[in-house]
């Protein structure tokens, strides 16, 4: 038996999300091997071979790998897929664009957002927006299965696994990348590993407001800055600070929503952080349910004081 | 062309969800059932596809109950042209949900298809891509807008970190994201047309698809409760509160 992980980088580096994939993947107690697909990708597959508990690295490097395109992705791991039991990547926009893929042509079901792993077969996942826990048992001889990454710590850089150049060239019908478009800001904290994220609403009401009212609380907690839905649609933030049911998933150490509701797509992005502080003129708003310390205040005031008295 | 577009029958997103204590499921007795938010996008971005003149024809598809013809009257009373229902009783997972579409794509060769990213009962996210790899169309996930250009498809897509645009030659496959469109509502004289609309039903069985679930479902339980927090008068307070009480800063 041996686990295979799909490992998430930018061409660099890798990105947090493995090593998080990697301890999830620990609970199997399986030997573990880590495949980068990509072009040019040395320095994340060396960055991979420092994780604990990672035996081998693989290195799918092809053109058609260069922009993480899910069907060369997809075939990439097919072409491996043979050796074994389990196959997982962490629950990001490129993982979960690759896996169920990989999934259908191995004629089985992925387990999607896993949470916890009871035995080899047995997971915990949410359904309906984190309303529900499931425990599924995947009865097939291959288990496919994404990770939500905010559930698990990430392992340590203490690992030394040799690392191989597996061959690839890609067969099928595949869609060609034209560009892409960073997200601006964000203080330069990465939002799915934050150990404190400053969340703002709909109630800030404008784009400047939102950057002028918490970018200095973010700075000054060194934290990553996240959204509602209703802010991102009103273009307060960009797409990918979206935190919820369809957006970003975290679990911070302090997570300070403002100016937030609390509707119940929300709270699926954020409910499993360890501190919750929740600001909000409306006594009722749903957000305090689930905050460990509630203020009732207008933000434009309480925010500004907030961010003077740390 | 011809568009297809998968709608599914889900529990309405602005209905509390109840969890049955004895972890056998969510109680969807008597509860607002609508078409998944995503399919409803779908369906709108299909219509104005066809507004624009880049399409002639749309085909919206539920796999479900026999109620799942209500979905498909919604989607007709959209803008839709046609709809099939492949009825079947139980849950039907992401994987067969795939294998009926792709025998469906098979018979009626549609151009494009244009479907949710996610159910919002199951939050599986599985479909697309899954259809994408059986049928060997190219797929385009989570999209934030889509242009057509002859027999090229332009897709903006919502990733982490940004944006990306992709170009796809049709048959492709994209799946919707929160930003694409605002689905229009149906007007009351639409409603009354969608119900002279074709609506085709088919068995489940007839198409070969295996229905049986392959990930077996212990149990559904709530998710475990957070200890509940307590209100703070003052900015001070809140202050003190996190450096000396939870010691988060
Ligand atoms: C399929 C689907 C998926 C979704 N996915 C997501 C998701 O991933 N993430 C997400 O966030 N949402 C998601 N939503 C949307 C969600 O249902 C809510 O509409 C959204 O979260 C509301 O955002 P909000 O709390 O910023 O806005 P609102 O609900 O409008 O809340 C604004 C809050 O600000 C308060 N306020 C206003 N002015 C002030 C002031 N001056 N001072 C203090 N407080 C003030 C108000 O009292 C209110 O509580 C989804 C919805 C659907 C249907
Ligand atoms: N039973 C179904 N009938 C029709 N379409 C479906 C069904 N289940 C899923 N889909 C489509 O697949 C998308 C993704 O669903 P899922 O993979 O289950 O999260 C949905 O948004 C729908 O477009």
């Amino acid at each position: 038996m041996t686990t295979l992980i799909l490992a998430e980088h930018d061409n660099t580096a890798l990105l947090g999300a493995t090593a998080r994939t990697v301890a999830a993947a620990k609970n199997i107690g399986a030997p573990i091997h880590v495949l980068i697909t990509g072009h040019g990708v040395s320095a994340a597959a060396n960055a991979a071979a420092k994780l604990d508990g990672v035996e081998k690295v693989l290195v799918a490097d092809h053109e058609s790998l260069a922009h993480g395109a899910a069907e060369p992705v997809s075939e990439a791991i097919l072409a491996i897929a043979a050796a074994y039991e389990h196959i997982a990547a962490p629950a990001t926009t490129f993982g979960k664009s690759a896996m169920p893929r990989v999934a259908a042509l191995l004629g089985v079901m992925q387990v999607s957002d896993v949470t916890k792993i009871l035995s080899p077969s047995s997971f915990e996942r949410p359904v309906y927006a984190g309303a529900a826990i499931e425990t599924v048992e995947a009865t097939a001889d291959k288990v496919v299965f994404t990770v939500r990454t905010s559930a698990f710590d990430g392992v340590a850089e203490t690992g030394s696994a040799s690392i191989e150049p597996v061959g690839f060239s890609p067969t099928a019908r595949t869609s060609r990348f034209v560009s892409r478009e960073s997200a601006a800001g964000g203080g330069g904290v990465d939002l799915s590993s934050a150990k404190v994220v400053v969340s703002g609403g709909r109630a800030l009401g404008s784009a400047e407001q939102f950057t002028e009212i918490l970018t200095p609380l973010a700075e000054k907690l060194g934290a990553a800055l996240g959204a509602s839905r209703a802010a991102v649609d009103a273009g307060y933030a960009p797409n990918d600070w979206q935190i919820g049911q369809t957006g970003k998933v975290v679990a911070p150490d302090l997570y300070i929503a403002i100016g937030i509701s609390g509707a119940i797509q929300h709270l699926a992005g954020m409910k499993n952080s360890k501190v919750i502080v929740a600001i909000d003129k409306d006594p009722e708003a749903p957000i305090f349910s689930v905050a460990d310390y509630g203020l009732v205040a207008d933000i434009f005031e309480a925010v500004p004081e907030l961010t003077k008295a740390l | 062309m011809k568009i297809f577009v998968p709608v599914k029958r889900v529990l309405d997103a602005n209905v509390a969800v109840r969890v049955r204590p004895d972890g056998s499921g969510v109680d969807l007795a008597n509860l607002k059932m609508s078409m998944n938010p995503f399919d409803e996008i779908a369906v709108e971005e299909a219509i104005r596809l066809k507004e624009a003149g880049k399409a002639e024809t749309i085909t919206a598809v539920s796999i479900g109950p026999t109620q799942a013809v209500d979905t498909l009257r919604s989607a007709l009373a959209m803008g839709a042209d046609a709809a099939i229902l492949v009825r079947a009783d139980g849950p039907v997972e992401p994987l067969a949900v795939a294998r009926i579409l792709k025998a469906l794509v098979e018979r009626d060769q549609p151009d494009l298809i244009i479907m949710g990213k996610q159910a919002i009962d199951g939050d599986s996210g599985q479909v697309a891509q899954m259809l994408s790899a059986l049928v060997g169309w190219p797929q385009a996930t989570y999209a934030s807008k889509v242009e057509i250009e002859g027999t090229a498809v332009r897709v903006t897509r919502e990733v982490d970190g940004g944006l990306e645009t992709i170009e796809m030659d049709l048959p492709a496959v994209i799946s919707t994201d929160l930003r694409l469109n605002t689905p229009r509502y149906a007007s009351l004289p639409n409603v009354m047309k969608a119900k002279k609309k074709p609506l085709e039903e088919i068995d489940a069985a007839s198409l070969g698809v295996a229905l049986e679930p392959t990930l077996k479902i212990a149990s559904t339980l709530p998710p475990p409760a957070r200890k509940s927090g307590s209100k703070v008068e003052t900015v001070a307070q809140l202050v003190d509160k996190l450096k000396n009480e939870a010691r988060v800063i």
